[in-house]
């Protein structure tokens, strides 16, 4: 049998394992060890073998065996057992197993022995995982120890009071009496401890709170005296005194002083002091300035005392720390509603924030600067904002285009720059802003009058650059349906370029074939065709389409175009006309029974509509993709059709057809797809969810495929329904899917 | 402090101390969370960040992360000064200390955190006192002397300072 290793020959081979499954194998090897000596190995062993056993565990294998050895080493009398054993129960034993209240005993012994090492470990294991019920049983072993006069043991006794009265605050009674003499002692430790008590008492009580008040002066005593005698090398840091100690009375006295001006008055002065004289050249003076500048905010303090907060907060914006920087601006945040005009103050340094490389940082830059706009400042914050959001990162983009919208609407000077600020957010982020952009950008320009032509002119050129970014792309086209004829005139405030009524229907048309567009945006697009169609002919006697009413707020704009596009599109022009556009209004009336519905605005394309952007007006695709029937049962047949758009490459589109040539209706009908990982799949709402019976109109839907990979593609298909009263459900892989749809 | 981590570049685990009750299950999984969310920090970024419903201070000395994980009302910066001292603790004691050190003396690592926070808290504010509690207990462990009742070891009942 291969003898057991010693613990650092054992961590030796566990190193120098080259495979996961290497180390596995040592482990368990040794832990047959480790498990046959704590059966019957020798005693005075225990320990070295359950700290083998803490270092596997630390690296994520099972050690629950060694639970009761710890109970056994914490039991026995040498110092080196218990030291380990402690360990081991801090390590493996918590409130959530049963085994942790056995220690309860040996806990109880070890701190009535006085021995303060032993008593130092039973201390801290307690206050790591002792649960309530061991809280409540050792509750009097530990006051004793509070009351006794070794500076060691009482620290650690006035520690494991504050982790007692967090698991069983019934034990606040105990130990709430004991806390102000505590508090005239002069040890830093326990100093420090009595203070860490008195903030958990005080939180959980009001009564304590109240009670604790009157140890406001002497709180203050201390601190100044921190503050004022000279170095001390036991208890410095960087020539701070003891900055984890002023710290902490810093913390109680803004608990303290919270909603209390006598307290607050009693501690205004030395707030003060450490406010102006703590060196913050290094960070432990940083950190006790931040928790003073917390303090002052945070109580009734002085107005000047405010001020003199946030110019420190200030100062720590230009610090060239990065971490001060970021509790600057986290506080700053806090403070901006509070303190507005304050805040203010520091807004150049907040907008240089923005260029910051860290990213927490800059968010936090720009969350401040967005409540830092307001009537006076907002155009050339919202320059900087809109500096921003060209180069920020993709995550905070939607954050600030959002801002710097809210910020427009209610801080804009003047309609113009209003529209131009939006404008500007959406070509420069159109695909972060919220849904409810469009309709608020519609809803502004509507509402200028004056500013119609302007805002045409100006949309159009926008759009004729770039179609791809939706909220603009539906924004333009809207507005060219509604002021087209005001784009063939010049426009005074913009470039003058004239602008051809083939231009813009080619541009509209360009928009409603394009595959970027969405089916609200083709909806858009219709609509401006159909409506400068009439507009643009000048004809007096057919204003069909008058320019529309302006709609209330909040109004589903689509849902009112659709209806007056409805009611106007029945009585068609009689004159000739070379648009493609009438070809298609022309068919519309020219078939019969179901295309009587004029294609919908809503985001769901109805039949119809689809079947409108396969006539013949888009071009044919090169090389078409033969059909392919995947699937039928009972007299119900599934039919994909393939596009492979010339342009983009990457991007395939089927088109599922649904028939039913049998005697009953199919109801209910999903369609569900599934591709390969590397390939990206986007299902459109289908046109329906049923098919009458003997071939009634079918149901299409269009899948988007994205495949830039080229990855050979597979196609898996759940369908279900219900037809000849059963439900059907059918998963199915389709085979021989032409090459041509991925190469 | 709910927690401190001490892991390697390469996400090993040195050193966990857990001062919140949490399954193991549990402890696992903030574990990886945290340690990848860390290690994908670049260098130049500051040292704090916010994980769920908690602030995470971290540094990182050579090749060793110092993870803490504080609640709200905690002061990030002076957590970054705790860690700065207990670096400075181990480095006193080890002399010039090492990731290795702490790898093959890691039980050593925990008894001389076990001597500086308690409970979550700092208990002890003087690099001295920790030092000098530590001597003690290591050389009460050398002597092997047994600890029976104070009656016949009235001497070992040494005032530690």
């Amino acid at each position: 049998m291969v003898p057991s290793l010693k613990l650092h020959d054992f961590m030796e081979e566990i190193r120098g394992a080259k495979t996961q499954a290497q180390e596995r194998e040592v482990i368990q090897k040794e832990c047959a060890h480790i498990r046959a000596s704590f059966r019957d190995g020798d005693p005075l062993q225990r320990h070295r073998q359950l700290t083998k056993l803490l270092y596997v565990h630390m690296l994520g294998y099972p050690a629950h065996f060694g639970q009761m050895e710890c109970l056994k080493l914490i039991a026995s009398p040498r110092f080196i057992d218990k030291r380990v054993g402690y360990l081991g129960a801090m390590l493996l034993l918590d409130e959530r197993h049963d085994a942790h209240l056995l220690i309860t005993n040996s806990i109880k012994n070890d701190l009535s022995q006085g021995i303060q090492p032993v008593q130092g470990l039973a201390l801290c294991t307690l206050s790591t995982m002792g649960s309530a019920e061991m809280c409540r049983d050792l509750a009097t072993e530990v006051e004793k120890l509070l009351l006794q006069p070794g500076p060691y043991v009482r620290k650690k006794a006035i520690l494991t009071a504050v982790h007692m009265v967090r698991k069983a605050p019934e034990l606040s009674d105990i130990f709430l009496p004991l806390c102000a003499k505590l508090l005239h002692e002069h040890h830093h430790g326990i100093l420090l401890g009595t203070i860490t008590l008195i903030m958990e008492l005080c939180e959980r009580s009001p009564a304590a709170l109240r009670h604790f008040r009157k140890v406001v002066p002497k709180l203050v005593q201390i601190l100044r005296t921190l503050v004022t005698t000279g170095y001390s090398t036991e208890h410095s840091i960087s020539g701070i005194s003891d900055p984890f100690l002023q710290v902490q009375i810093l913390r109680l006295l803004r608990i303290l002083g919270r909603n209390h001006e006598k307290s607050s008055e009693t501690m205004n002065d030395l707030l003060a002091q450490v406010a102006t004289n703590t060196d913050t050249s290094r960070n432990a003076g940083s950190a006790v300035l931040f928790e003073t500048v917390l303090t002052i905010m945070d109580i009734h303090s002085a107005a000047g005392l405010r001020v003199l907060a946030v110019n420190i907060l200030g100062r720590f914006l230009l610090n060239s720390d990065k971490n001060i920087r970021y509790v600057a601006l986290t506080s700053l945040l806090k403070l901006v509603k509070s303190d507005h005009s304050a805040v203010q103050r520091h807004r150049p340094t907040v907008v240089e924030c923005l260029r910051e490389s860290d990213a927490s940082l800059s968010r936090r830059a720009l969350e401040l600067s967005l409540a830092l706009v307001n009537s006076s400042n907002v155009r050339s914050m919202t320059q900087e904002l809109q500096a921003f959001l060209e180069s920020c990162p993709p995550d905070l983009r939607a954050d600030c285009a959002s801002g710097i919208l809210l910020a427009a609407e209610r801080f804009a000077p003047t309609k113009r720059w209003h529209i131009d600020t939006i404008l500007h957010v959406l070509t420069t982020a159109g695909t972060y802003v919220r849904d409810d952009a469009v309709a608020n950008l519609t809803q502004l320009i509507g509402g200028a009058q004056e500013l119609h032509a302007y805002s045409v002119h100006r949309l159009y050129h926008a759009l004729a650059e770039d179609i791809s970014q939706q909220p603009l792309v539906q924004v333009a086209t809207w507005c060219i349906g509604e002021y087209g004829d005001f784009l063939l005139e010049n426009c005074e405030e913009t470039e003058p370029l004239q602008v051809e009524e083939e231009e813009v229907m080619a541009l509209l048309e360009k928009v409603l074939q394009s595959h970027m567009s969405l089916p609200a945006t083709r909806g858009y697009a219709l609509t401006a065709l159909m409506k400068l169609s009439t507009r643009i002919q000048g004809d007096t006697e057919a204003a069909i389409l008058e320019k529309m009413p302006l709609v209330e707020h909040g109004g589903p704009q689509t849902d009112e175009e659709a209806k007056e596009s409805r009611d106007d599109t029945a009585p068609v022009p009689t004159e000739p006309q070379t648009s493609k556009l009438l070809d298609l209004l022309n068919l519309l009336d020219d078939t019969s029974g179901d295309t009587q519905q004029p294609p919908s605005l809503n985001p769901s394309p109805e039949g119809a509509l689809v079947h409108l952007l396969d006539l013949p007006c888009a071009p044919p695709p090169p090389a078409p993709i033969p059909n392919l029937k995947v699937f039928e049962r009972e007299g119900v047949q599934l039919n994909l059709s393939f596009t492979r758009p010339p342009g983009t490459p990457a991007l395939l589109l089927i088109t599922v057809t649904t028939t039913n040539s049998s005697e009953d209706e199919v109801t209910h009908f999903i369609c569900q797809a599934a591709v390969p990982k590397s390939v990206q799949l986007q299902l459109e709402a289908p046109s329906g969810n049923t098919v009458p019976a003997q071939d009634g109109p079918p149901i299409t839907q269009l899948f988007r495929i994205l495949n830039p990979n080229k990855a050979p593609l597979r196609l898996k298909l759940r369908l279900t329904y219900n037809h000849f009263g059963q439900s059907v459900q059918e998963i199915f892989e389709v085979n021989n899917l032409p090459v041509k749809t991925w190469q | 402090m709910q927690f401190m981590l001490l892991f390697s570049r390469q996400g090993k685990l040195r050193l966990q101390k857990w001062y919140v009750p949490l399954s193991d299950k549990e402890k696992k999984k903030i574990t990886r969370e945290l340690v990848q969310t860390v290690l994908a920090r670049k260098p130049k970024m500051c040292s704090f960040l916010e994980w769920r419903d908690l602030k995470i201070v971290y540094k990182r000395y050579a090749s060793l992360y110092f993870c803490c994980a504080i609640e709200d009302q905690d002061n990030e910066l002076i957590t970054l000064e705790i860690i700065h001292r207990y670096v400075e603790l181990l480095d006193k004691y080890f002399g010039s200390v090492c990731e290795l050190d702490i790898i093959f003396n890691f039980e050593k690592a925990y008894f001389i955190l076990d001597e500086f926070l308690l409970g979550g808290e700092v208990q002890e504010t003087s690099k001295k006192n920790v030092l000098k509690a530590i001597e003690q207990a290591d050389l009460l462990q050398e002597n092997r002397i047994r600890i029976t009742a104070r009656v016949s070891m009235g001497g070992l009942r040494k005032n530690l300072y």
